[in-house]
Order: structure tokens, then sequence, then C-alpha cells
């Protein structure tokens, strides 16, 4: 074995501790989640927070305050204008939850510090992809173990750049580090390959396009499609609310549902994401067919993989359809969203295993 | 994020208003489409008199309410035309009825549905058109299924009567919908932004102040202030009115429109294509030409052209494959250049050039894809007479990833040592790396030449090619054939290697493993359409990141006199879209504007607007 080979194995094992460690680190923000999620349901703050509030059309008047330029290089806030909205007439005025902690300090030390070791094993995962792509001198997903191990980070990370740029999405925390962990978990154990090199089918420019966008599309989506489940109970917990003589939320579901944002924030949030990245996807698609092009001679020939990635595509485009048709808006859009969603990871784990077509790349 | 609960059903036509009706219709399942369809006309009326033309037409979506009602009957008047001229209404009513529901949002929405839920069994069973080898092999292992299947068309699902419905459907739901649109939007860019509603307070967002500046001074004010962000704007009466991001519903069009570009582009490309696959040896002076006879297979579309076939052609010179021999990727491929010699057109001259995985050759209108390699060992058979029987490279084809290859060579001029015509059959393998004697496998260790050997049995007898029926020219059909035997009665059998020859028992001739050559097999397609169809895909993009990513609002500005002779200066917006920028851009705006209507202070008690109090 000659000494580059030797280095790149050196790299792949680094790479391997690198991503048990993240793992390791991923399994401590899960338990401190946990924790915050526990001190917070003995909060009292948050039921009272959570409350509905009664009257529809009420006003929030929300003080925007603008940086004014003033001559000479100074700023000064101009308190005025305040800009009175308006939430729109018949929907239900919630307001958003107070989030895991439920007001309580503990509570929210836990969260903190279970956002640090987020994003201290985010780290550790970034390293782990990166050591794996320098051991094969490649964009790191040629199979599916290096495809899985970099679509649970790029989750990951969206969701750390979210709560940077000051969104409210402490709250995906925990599903999401679930899933990371139980992704990993699978990458190491069932879909793990050895650092390998690609085939020359796959030796293209075009990997490095398509894939990552593929990847990209895949993780933003999956934080989509927590929302609109979360969303699904939720809005069912503000129904039964809304009726108190009819049956209402049992206690465990109170508590970790009145701590989440308000059914429609949730919703809005959901449908961002799917919509910010719909067109990421259908350039997946377009991507995919010019590779598909160059490499075998047509851009489209129904091969599975091709199929179930213009069904996502299509699925996707229903939920956007359906948003805009007042019939479909609310409930049955989500449930659109999440089977549009199950459709991706159909097309990821099942297809790539079970149905063969051209895309066999999948090394398992 | 909740800023803003702007949310508003612009779909209905009616803008914000809409919202006025019972909004949350989603728990009611079945009648969910005409709840919303009543939501609409309900929202239409009640928004009327807050909001009037303001809140109407943000997006041109097909309003849902107005499908025209079931019966057109009328009165059926006496006589022969009185029953005609009633059913001449009755179809006329229900064909227009049946347009409005196919162009309608929800038929759109189901088409999609149902292309997405259509799509899938393709994916599933195995389809003539990628596999139809995989199609035989599924159609005997299931006897009761496939007549079934094959009467629905699941065996080739995306050319089948019902797939093509929906997605016709959905195209002429789409295009139904386009138009009517188009004009729509034209005839918003046309007219001006709708005046100001009566009560601006009733607006999702608003704000208001004092100043000392004239009325007519802040318009104008407001007028420049919000053309400089790109809203048209013009004075109604005592306010501004403004509109802006039209490029939304540009977008919007744009890509819709460009969903049939690609569609149109994919039909063109199904009907006018041809694909068609050949195998060339290495150093073949023949090498291919473009005419049907050549092709090993070939498949084409309805109206494409066969007997005007683009003349060129091109022969295999040499192939470089080179396989990596270190590491844990021991055996795979680095690279694999086909250095070929190519012409086209009526002089012929030749050029050279190399294929590559990725890189094909473009030639004629066509594509050559470089598609697989392997080895073509070159033989010689001799008769029992000693005469030159069969000379030539014969392709033997790949089984495993280390080029483990199997081949049969025919030779069906033949004659035994007695001068009696026959024909003789072998059949074998060929590894390019042999394990040697000890390694109790004979499967090959690498894919390169390192120790080449093949290992063939003989038969002799009739090949069953005279026939007429065309025959797999990759295996032996030994039906009508003997294996040669040898003394101890065993089969026939021997490894050879290169220079060595095999001699047949009884005299019945030899035959000389002379030397290997590389086969490459490339696929040759021609496909029209490609341009327009990438045309289409961006254009596509481009449309859907405009019709997203683009806010459409309306905005209105009304200063009047107070009472204490200050002006009072009112602002309020109305979004499309579901963002959360409204306020913020409001609260620009006012910014923008304090340099020519400073606000005064105001008392605090003071309500900004005489219609709050009758609010709540
Ligand atoms: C080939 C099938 C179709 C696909 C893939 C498709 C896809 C989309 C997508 C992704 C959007 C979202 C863009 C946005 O929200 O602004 C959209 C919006 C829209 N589509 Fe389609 N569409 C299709 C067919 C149709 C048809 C047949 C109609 C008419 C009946 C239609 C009417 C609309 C309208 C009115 C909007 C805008 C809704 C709004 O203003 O928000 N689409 N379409």
């Amino acid at each position: 074995m000659n000494l580059a080979a030797a280095a790149n194995e050196n790299l792949a094992n680094i790479s391997n501790v690198l991503i048990y460690s993240a793992m390791a680190v991923y399994t401590l923000a899960f338990i401190a989640y946990i924790t915050e999620w526990v001190f917070g349901s003995r909060s009292k703050v948050g039921r009272t927070a959570a409350a509905l509030a009664p009257a529809a059309g009420a006003e929030k008047a929300s003080t925007v305050t603008v940086q004014v330029k003033q001559q000479g290089g100074g700023t000064a806030v101009l308190e005025r204008p305040k800009v009175v909205t308006l939430s729109a007439p018949g929907s239900r005025d919630v307001p958003d939850g107070p989030g895991a902690a439920g007001g309580t300090e503990k509570g929210d030390l836990y969260g903190r510090i279970a956002v640090s070791l987020t994003v201290l094993a985010a780290l550790l995962h970034i390293g782990g992809v990166l050591t794996r792509a320098r051991s094969v001198e490649r964009a790191p997903w040629g199979n599916m173990y290096e495809f899985s191990i970099t679509l649970s980070m790029v989750a990951v990370v969206a969701y750390v750049v979210l709560l940077a740029s000051g969104k409210n999405v402490r709250w995906i925390g925990l599903p999401l580090v679930t899933t990371a962990l139980l992704d990993l978990g699978l990458a190491v154990s069932v879909l793990y390959t050895d650092s390998d090199q690609l085939v020359p089918a796959l030796n293209s420019y075009w990997l490095w396009i398509h894939v990552s966008c593929a990847i990209v599309s895949g993780a933003v989506l999956y934080l989509g499609a927590v929302a609109t489940l979360l969303f699904l109970f939720r809005d069912r917990y503000e129904t039964k609310l809304e009726n108190p003589d009819g049956k209402q939320p049992g206690a465990f579901a109170t508590s970790i549902l009145e701590r989440l944002p308000s059914s429609a924030s949730l919703d809005k949030f959901a449908y961002r994401i799917n919509a910010t990245v719909f067109p990421l996807w259908t350039f997946t698609l377009i991507a995919g067919a010019i590779w598909a092009e160059k490499a075998w001679g047509r851009y489209w020939g129904w091969d599975p993989k091709e199929v179930w990635t213009f069904i996502t595509w299509v699925a996707y485009a229903c939920y956007l359809h359906a948003r805009a048709t007042a019939g479909w808006k609310g409930r049955k859009a989500a449930y659109l969203a999440l089977i549009a969603f199950a459709c991706f990871l159909f097309n990821y784990y099942a297809v790539n295993m079970f149905v063969t077509g051209k895309h066999s790349y999948a090394g398992v | 994020m909740a800023t803003t609960d702007t949310d508003t059903d612009a779909d209905t036509g009616t803008g914000h208003a809409a919202a006025d009706a019972p909004a949350r219709e989603g728990g009611s399942s079945a009648d969910g489409g005409s709840s919303a369809a009543d939501g609409g006309a309900a929202g239409g009326s009640a928004g009327a008199d807050e909001l009037g033309a303001a809140g109407t037409q943000l997006s041109t979506a097909p309003t849902e309410g107005q499908a025209v009602p079931g019966s057109f009957g009328g009165v059926r008047a006496p006589g022969v035309l009185g029953p005609l001229a009633w059913t001449g209404r009755e179809v006329y009513g229900w064909l227009r009825w049946c347009w409005r529901q196919l162009t309608s949002m929800r038929v759109a929405l189901l088409l999609l549905l149902l292309l997405s839920l259509g799509a899938i069994p393709g994916s599933l069973i195995p389809q003539t058109g990628v596999d139809p080898l995989k199609v035989e092999q599924f159609k005997a292992k299931h006897e009761t299924l496939s007549p079934l299947y094959e009467k629905l068309g699941m065996f080739h699902v995306y050319s089948s009567v019902w797939f093509s419905a929906i997605y016709i459907l959905l195209f002429v739901s789409l295009i139904g919908c386009i138009v009517p649109r188009t004009w729509q939007f034209v005839g918003q860019l046309r007219g001006r932004p709708p005046g100001a509603p009566r009560r601006l307070t009733r607006l999702p967002a608003y704000t208001t102040w004092r100043t000392e500046a004239e009325p007519e001074q802040v318009l104008a004010a407001v007028r420049t202030v919000l053309r400089r962000r790109r809203f048209r704007a013009h004075v109604a009466g005592d306010a501004v009115a403004a509109e802006k991001g039209y490029l939304r519903e540009v977008g919007n069009l744009l890509f819709h429109l460009a969903l049939i570009v690609v569609l149109v582009a994919f039909a063109v490309g199904q009907l006018w294509k041809s694909e068609g696959g050949k195998l060339i040896t290495e150093g073949d002076q023949d090498g291919f030409t473009n005419s049907l006879t050549q092709y090993d297979d070939f498949k084409s579309g309805a109206f494409f052209d066969k007997d005007n076939l683009e003349p060129f052609g091109f022969s295999l010179e040499r192939f470089d494959a080179r396989y990596e021999r270190e590491g844990s990727q021991r055996g795979t491929a680095r690279e694999f250049r086909a250095h070929v010699k190519y012409w086209e057109g009526a002089d012929g001259t030749e050029k050279r050039t190399s294929i590559e995985v990725n890189e094909p050759l473009e030639i004629a209108g066509n594509k050559v894809f470089l598609l697989s390699t392997g080895y073509a060992p070159v033989i010689t058979v001799k008769d029992g007479k000693g005469d030159i029987a069969f000379k030539g490279a014969v392709p033997f084809l790949q089984q495993d990833a280390n080029l483990t290859s199997s081949g049969v060579v025919k030779v069906p001029d033949y004659r035994d040592k007695n001068g009696k015509k026959k024909q003789l059959g072998f059949q074998g393998f060929f590894v390019p790396t042999w394990g040697g004697a000890d390694a109790k496998t004979m499967f090959s260790q690498f894919p390169a030449l390192d120790y080449p050997v093949m290992f063939l049995t003989a038969y002799h007898g009739r090949l069953g090619i005279d026939g007429g029926l065309p025959q797999n020219v990759y295996q032996l059909n030994t039906d009508n054939m003997k294996q040669f035997k040898n003394p101890d009665g065993k089969a026939f059998a021997q490894k050879l290697l290169p220079g060595e020859t095999m001699t047949l028992p009884n005299g019945a001739g030899t035959l000389t493993f002379e030397g290997i050559k590389t086969w490459a097999s490339f696929q040759i397609s021609h496909q029209p359409g490609n341009e327009l169809a990438l045309i289409g895909s961006v254009a596509a993009l481009v449309g859907l990141a405009g019709s997203l990513f683009i806010q459409r609002c309306r905005v209105w500005v009304r200063a009047v006199p107070g009472k204490d002779g200050q002006t009072v200066v009112e602002m309020a917006g109305l979004g499309r879209s579901e963002s959360a920028k409204l306020p913020e851009e409001l609260a620009d705006l006012a910014v923008a504007l304090q340099a020519d209507a400073p606000a005064e202070a105001e008392p605090e008690s003071e309500s900004p607007d005489p219609a709050e109090g009758a609010r709540a």
C-alpha cells in the first residue's frame, strides 16, 4: 500500500472518530433538551401565557423602531411610527407559547446548554464530513453513508443558522437532534461504506451541483416537515380549547403543546421553509436531467429515481397550490406537505435500497 | 416571525377582506371545496363595503366561487326550434360549466395529485421502455397478474392512455388558466392601483401621525418617495394609491407558461428521437456507419425518419483503460478513453478525437456516448482439412467487476476431416487476470490484462442460424449440437494462454488464441428539443423564483386637514403574500417621509382615527 492511500485511510478513520464524537455530543444535547422540557413543564408562567386570547380581530400594536441616519453620521432611534397590525378577522388570535423552557430559569439554562451542545456537535459533525471528503478526494456524497451524514449535518446547520439569525426555532431542537442521532446511527451501522472512489459514471461536476442541492433541499424540507407535523398537533389542541364543552386535551399533551408556537406561526414557518426550498428542489430536478443527458444521452428516462424526484416535486407543487386555494388551507395543505416529504424519504431510502435502476450508487 | 398575521385570501379575488368569511374551513373535510367557494363569495360581499375595489385583484388567480350553477334550461318555446334552442343552450351551458371546472384551481390541484399518484406504478413495475428483459421476467413470475397489468398499460405507464389523459387534461387546464389570467393581468397593468378604502385602519398594517405640512405637499412627497421605491403611485382624491411587486404575477405566469414549453419540448424529443447501440472492437477497420443495419439495437420515436439517417461514422482506434491497483478500491476504473476516428457529411474527411464517460462526441446532430468496455480474444479456427474456417476478434461480455467475461465463437463454414460440411461452436470464459492454478477459482482477479487466460469447450452439429430466426450472437444454442468428448468420455475443455492452440479430439481441427483486443460499446442517440427543454426549465426556474420571492403589496397614504389645523397623515398597507415585511416596509416609508412631513408631538390619549372607537 502506498503512502497516499495510507494517509487517506488515516483520514477516513479520523472522520469516523469525529462522527462518533458528534453522536456522543448529540446525545448530551438530547438529554439537555429533555431536561429543558421537563423543567418547563413545571412552570405556571407557561400555562398562563398559553391561555387563548379571547377576542378575534384584536389588534397588536407592535412598535417598529427604525434607525434614522442623522446628518453628521449619528443615528437616532425614532420611536414613532407605531405600526398597528391587524390579524385576519376570523382567524384564531393565539399568541405563541413560551417555548420548551416555559419561562423557567432552570429550563432556559438547560435549553441554552442544549443549544451550545448542538453547536459543538455540529462542528464535530462538519469535521467528520470534511475529513471524509479529504480522504476520498471528492465530494463526500458518493454513497448512502456519505449522503446520510451530510444530510443531517445540513439540517443541524440550517437550524443553528436560523437560531443565530434570531428566529424563534428553539422548539425544533429536540426532534431535530433526535432524528440526527437516528440518521447517524443508521448511517454508521447499516449504511456504512468504506471510503471509496467513484465509478467513472458518477465522476462529473454535476455530481457536486445536483447532489448538493438534493441534500440541502432534503435537510431543509425536513425542518418544514417537523413544523408541519407540530402544526397539526397544535392546531387540534387549539380547536379543542376553543370549544370548552367538547373533549379537552390531556394533561401531557397540554403541557407540551401549550409551549409550542401558535398553530398560525407554525403553519407560516412551514410554508416559508417549503416555499423557499421549492425552487432549489426544482433546480435539483433540472440539474439531474442535465447530468443524465451528459452521462446517458437522455435527460429523462423514467428511471425510478427520476420518477420519484418528479413525484416529490409534483407533491410539493400540490402543497403550494393548496396553500393558494381557500378550501385547502390549513390542515389539508399540511397533510399534503407531509405526503410530499414522505415521497422524498421514500425516494431516498426505499428507491436506493429496494428498487433497482441506473442510480444504483447506494453501495449497501 | 409573527409581527403580522397578514394571511390574505387573495385567491378569492377579494384580498384581505375575504377573510371576514368563516376562514377556518380546515376542519370540514368532504365539502372543503364548496365551503371555500362560499367563503369567497361571502367574503366578497362582506368586504365590499370595507375595502371596495382596493382589496381586489392582488392576484390574478381565478375566483373559485363563480362556477355556473347546474341548470341552464330556461323556458322551452313551443315548435321545432324551441327544443333545439333549449338543447343548444343546455349543451353550451354544460360545456361552459365543464370548462370552468377544468380551469379551476381545485381541479388543477386534483389533476396534479393524480399526476403524482399515476407516476408511482411505473417506478415499481418493470417498464418495457426501460428494461424489456425485466418485463419478461416479471411476466413469467406473475402469471395471473400480468394479463391484468397488460390491460391497464402497467408495463408502459408513461405512454399509457390513462397517464396521457391526466397530463393532457392538466395542460389543457393550465392553458385555460393562463390565458384569462394573462388578460386580467394586462388589465391590471393598464389600469391604476385602486383608490384608498374609506377606513384605512381596517387594513392589516396601519400607521398615522400629524404634521405641519400641507396635505398637497405631503401627498406630492409621498408619491415621489413611493415611486423611488418602485411603486406605481398616483393621487386619487385625498390619498395616494400605490402598488408594487407586479413581477410576482409575471413570474407566476412565466412559470406556468414555461411548464407548457417543457412539455412541448419533451413531446418533440419523444416523437423524433432515435437511439441505438453499437459494439466496436479496437482496430476494426469497418467501425460504424450510421445506417439501420449497422446498429446492434435501435429504437426510435413515431415521427423519426428512418430512411434519412444523417451520414456519419466512426471507428475505434485504441481504447485506454486504467484501473486502481492499490488500496480498498483496487480494481475500480479510473479512466476509460476511447480514441476514435470519425467522419461526417458527404466529403467524409476523417478526424480524430476521444470519447469518455460523461463526455460524448457530438456529430451531425447525434451524440455518441461511451457505455462500456470489455475484451475480445482474437481467434483462428482451422478445420479438419487444415484450412482457416474462422479468423477474427470475438467480443466476450463482462460478467463481474473484474471483467470475467463469457462468450461464444460460431463457425458456420467448416468441414470435418472427411470434408463433410458441419458447424462448430465454442463456448467459454475469458479472464484478464487469472488467479493461477492454486487459486481454486476461475474468476478474474483484476480487470487489466495481467495474466489473460481463456477456457473453452467445443460443440459440433448445427448452430441453428440458417433458419432465418434472429439469434443472439453472444449465446450458443446447443439444442442441435453435441459436445466434443475426451477419450476418457469427459467433456472436452481446455485452458488457453495467448499464442496457444487447442486441438479438437479426433482431428476435428484446431483453435488458436492469437491475442486480445479491447472493445467498447457506444450509444448513438439523436434527441431534438433538448435546447427548448433547457430554455423552458430555466424560464420555469426564474419564474418560480419571482413568483415565490417577490412580494406584491399595496400602500395607501391619506393626508387630510385635522381639526386643529394640522395635517393627519394615515398610511396603510395590504400584502398579497404571506410576508412579515409589510409593517417594516410601512415604517420605512414613514421614516423616509419625515423630511417632508415631520411628525409633531401628539397628545397621548388621542385616538388616531375617528373610526377607531366604533370598532371592537
Ligand atoms: C403542471 C402543473 C402545474 C404545476 C407544476 C404548478 C405549480 C405551481 C406552483 C409551484 C405554484 C406556486 C407559486 C406561487 O405560489 O406563487 C403555482 C401557483 C399557481 N398556480 Fe400552478 N401549477 C400547475 C398547474 C396549474 C393550473 C392548471 C392552474 C390553473 C387552474 C394553476 C394556477 C395557479 C395559480 C393561480 C397560482 C398562483 C396562486 C397564487 O396567486 O398564489 N396552476 N403553481
